[in-house]
């Protein structure tokens, strides 16, 4: 006998996949490859936000009203990320990495899924107190593109960055963070100094293709979204836009271990997700 | 009577986790057949320390859960601090950083429902310490899907709160102490029929 919540997860999970290819087909958006278990808590999260009983009703929803649709895939994309989240892997980056990107003339960077910024910002403080900045280019890439204003204006909620300070000194940071932000009372704002090396771009990670003669992509807490077969789509991608010997830096818990492409690079630090490509 | 085993366990735990950990996972044989996933709330800047020193008391291997990392049997996954840990259908991990759920990254919930969707009624739940409700719906769910839940005795657990929510939220299977909590896992992994209560 088949239990009733297991027969009422199957219709869920069919609902799901019409839900899906509803969006692909009206919007363009693919989901269909992303990891089922976390899209499916998000998409729940979604239907009880808007207050429906099924997600048959939400695809409804969503298929006549384009505003709507924006305000959905903000929720869809939104994830928890800070200044120096993770600052052990932006001393590794300061460590391991800058040094080689100082040995060539000019270097292009591509922070793909930069989400509102905080990442690249850090990033980009970082290239700057190691005196490489003015010859870097920064490419920050993501899909929602309230999230790619947002990070174009650079101004962060004070009371969501208390910890930033903290992270920076964890990695390495070797000024003062206050002296990389103009300060209001409730605000921050990054200083054009940082602002002028980034560009803000869409590009979709699931449709748009190979981006750039790339010295690094750090792409960081995006794949773990993706099912595997996406993961070794979007990783062939970055490999193929990645100049021999660049490097590659995933989020502290993401591994190329499980993927097509481990065989093409090699852990520059394994524990901070380092990776240079030799393939 | 339906004839299958069980093939995984999930465990959630908060404040006073770690000590009811340390005595259930060293008493764990090496040969214990189930894969295992926790997670235990921590703050979210925590390294992987409460792994690498829950592997050098156990017979078993833990160890921190990576993205698309197969849960295989012979070993116990944690919840990297400051991911959800969930379980796919091809009985891979998928990690997120999604919104804090009952106010937790790694959430209990999140972990205990993926993992009914996939296991159903061969998955065995176990919540233990705590003080916060996370895990009470994901329990519930497992006890709908058919999965066998077990929750530490409130009266003897370091805090209470976690267990009784989730006594509250579904009814269970077993309560009890953590040293019988190990004995019956054990037991349960042995049964190849859901004879558990024979």
């Amino acid at each position: 006998m088949m239990l009733m919540a297991a027969r009422e997860n199957d219709t869920e999970n069919m609902e799901i996949d019409m839900l899906l290819a509803g969006i692909r087909r009206r919007y363009g958006y693919d989901f269909t490859n992303y990891a089922q278990a976390s899209l499916k808590r998000r998409l729940t999260r979604a239907r009880e936000k808007a207050n429906l009983p099924h997600f048959t009703a939400l695809l409804d929803h969503l298929f006549h009203d384009e505003r709507y649709f924006d305000e959905f895939l903000r929720q869809m994309s939104v994830t928890v990320t800070e200044m120096f989240r993770d600052p052990l892997f932006y001393k590794a980056a300061r460590e391991k990495v800058v040094p080689v990107l100082k040995t060539f003339p000019f270097a292009k960077i591509w922070h793909a899924g930069c989400a509102t910024g905080e990442e690249v910002y850090s990033m980009a403080m970082l290239l700057q107190e190691e005196g490489f900045l003015d010859r870097a280019r920064i490419y920050a890439t993501d899909f929602n593109k309230h999230s790619l204003d947002a990070a174009e204006k650079g101004i962060y909620a004070l009371k969501n960055i208390k910890d930033a300070a903290e992270n920076y000194r964890t990695a390495g940071g070797a000024h003062d963070f206050a002296d990389h932000v103009s300060t209001s009372y409730e605000f921050i704002k990054f200083k054009d100094a940082l602002k002028e090396r980034i560009t803000f771009s869409y590009h979709n990670l699931v449709t748009d293709g190979v981006f750039g003669e790339m010295n690094l992509i750090c792409c960081r807490n995006v794949l773990i979204y993706f099912d595997k077969t996406l993961q070794n789509h979007v990783l062939s991608t970055f490999t193929q836009s990645l100049r021999h010997g660049g490097f590659l830096c995933l989020g502290n818990k993401e591994t190329l271990n499980y993927t097509a492409v481990r065989g093409l690079f090699e852990p520059v630090d394994a524990k901070q997700r380092i990776y240079r490509k030799i393939g | 009577m339906e004839s299958f085993a069980y093939r995984a366990v999930v465990m959630g735990t908060s404040a006073g986790g770690m000590q009811a950990l340390k005595t259930i996972l060293p008493a764990l044989p090496e040969s214990f057949p189930l894969p295992i996933a926790i997670v235990q709330h921590m703050q979210e800047s925590a390294d992987d320390f409460l792994a690498e020193y829950l592997n050098g008391i156990s017979p078993l291997t833990v160890k921190e859960a990576e993205d698309k990392e197969p849960f295989s049997p012979g070993t116990v996954y944690l919840a990297p601090a400051g991911y959800h840990l969930l379980i796919e259908a091809d009985q891979t991990f998928s990690l997120s950083v999604d919104v804090r759920e009952n106010y937790c990254c790694p959430a209990i919930d999140a972990l205990f429902e993926s993992a009914a969707e996939v296991f159903g009624e061969a998955l065995i739940g176990v919540v233990l310490t705590g003080a916060n409700g996370d895990g009470s719906h994901g329990l519930k769910t497992i006890k709908a899907r058919g999965g066998f839940a077990i929750v530490q005795n409130p009266v003897t657990a370091e805090s209470d709160y976690m267990p009784a929510a989730a006594l509250a939220a579904t009814p269970v299977d077993r309560v009890g102490d953590l040293e019988q909590i190990a004995s019956l896992l054990v037991h349960c992994s042995e049964v190849s029929e859901k004879n558990i209560y024979g």
